[in-house]
């Protein structure tokens, strides 16, 4: 930061905000692109959707990696501070990506118990006790 | 004595070996801009925390409210412009956050004016942001009628045929708005007849609940970041041109460091865009 001069660092500065809204700018085209808006249809491409919240979440993270290094000065800090910071927020991101995961097993784990609730039970050989097979507990004792 | 003091410390500053041995700062920064650092780290546990809350439960939905369908109105009238309006939002808090680092930068060259200005530029940016996210919470409020437990956004999680309030259909997975109507001088829900390939006819229900609770208090407590960094801004800004920091000789640091808590408000709004409004 010292080894820059003034009118430089006002210039990288400049620079950064254009990055900053351009990315913004394309994250939002291909969020509607993934949603049907630019090219309608396109919605019905699984591969798309998926390959669209890819791109938006890695632009995401980039934005996030150059608002913490450049306007927050992180990459002029010690790199103890540094270490110290983002390793623990390295592992937040971690939790919420297996919460995202998580909650997809929820919703999965219930599809399957409402299938198997519904589910008839085949009995064409009569395999199954019927009522009369049935011990009732009082009559034994 | 004095003179072996200053020799001692000038062998330090090359001896990285030795930095943690006590009588200086390790990290190299001040006890104040280190403790933003981890206010801000346990603030941002504090919205992990929040988005985890979605997350989950947005993926152990069968459907969810589709954002480029619930949030594509913009003030004057604007309809059918899906994300514009938040668009709108981050570049204003991109903007302000730009204008925070042009007011370090000048808070580093001593220059009081400068410092005053551009975290007044700031300032404005961030009431522009909140008068932004105001609307949007009326329209949502008084025109969508959603409310903490209440999501007018309507989806479906089976294939089938839908009417719509003029007789229409509309696809599976499509979100439409249930409004309330006037009956009898009442305000009653409207919800949407549908038909199933059966045949056979039912009224679809509002959207999944949590929609709502989630949507007004990850915004609101975002939000209210944005607010509270308004109010400390515009303490700082004050002391800034009454002339107190000159008086401290160390480059504006508490300039610095408000910078950092405004830019970590801006860091945050890039993800709850993210999951709220762009997947």
């Amino acid at each position: 930061m010292a080894n820059i001069s003034y009118e430089e660092s006002i210039k990288k500065v400049y620079w950064g905000l254009t990055l900053l809204a351009i990315v913004t700018l394309v994250e939002v085209i291909v969020s509607l692109l993934g949603k049907g808006h630019i090219i309608s249809g396109a919605e019905n491409y699984t591969w798309l959707v998926y390959l669209t919240g890819l791109v938006i979440i890695v632009l995401s993270i980039y934005k996030a990696y150059f608002i913490i290094y450049e306007f927050m000065h992180m990459r002029y800090e010690v790199k103890g501070l540094a270490v110290s910071v983002l390793l623990p927020t390295m592992l937040l991101i971690w939790a919420i990506i297996a919460f995202f995961q998580e909650g997809d097993s929820w919703k999965n784990r219930r599809e399957l118990i409402k299938e198997k609730n519904e589910e008839k039970v085949d009995d064409s050989q009569g395999m199954l006790n019927q009522n009369n097979d049935v011990f009732i507990i009082e009559q034994i004792g | 004595m004095a003179t072996d003091t200053v020799m001692e410390h000038e062998v330090d500053k090359h001896d990285d070996g030795n930095a943690w041995s006590g009588a200086k700062s390790p990290f190299k920064a001040s006890y104040g801009k280190l403790m933003m650092w981890y206010f801000l780290l346990s603030d941002a546990f504090t919205f992990a925390g929040f988005l985890i809350a979605y997350g989950a439960l947005r993926f152990s939905s069968p459907t969810w409210p589709v954002p480029d369908f619930v949030f594509q109105t913009a003030p004057f009238g604007i309809h059918d412009a899906p994300l514009i309006f938040v668009t709108i939002m981050s570049f204003l808090l991109i903007i302000s956050s730009v204008t925070m680092v042009r007011a370090v930068q000048e808070g580093h060259r001593e220059n009081k004016n400068g410092v005053v200005f551009w975290m007044l530029l700031t300032i404005v940016g961030g009431l522009g942001f909140l008068g932004c996210q105001a609307w949007e919470w009326t329209n949502l409020i008084a025109t969508e009628h959603m409310t903490v437990n209440t999501n007018p956004f309507g989806s479906h999680a089976y294939a089938g045929e839908y009417l719509d309030d003029k007789g229409g259909t509309f696809e599976a997975g499509d979100s439409y708005l249930i409004h309330k109507h006037e009956v009898n001088g009442e305000m009653e829900w409207d919800p949407r007849p549908l038909r199933y390939e059966t045949g056979e006819e039912t009224v679809e229900q509002f959207g999944p609940k949590a929609f709502g609770a989630l949507f007004f208090f990850i915004t609101g407590f975002h939000g209210f970041h944005v607010f509270s960094g308004v109010v400390f801004l515009l303490i700082i800004c004050i002391n800034a041109a009454s002339g107190l920091y000159v008086a401290r000789k160390n480059g504006y640091e508490m300039v610095e460091k408000i910078g950092l808590y405004w830019h970590f408000v801006d860091l945050v709004w890039v993800f709850v865009f993210l999951v709220f409004y762009l997947l």
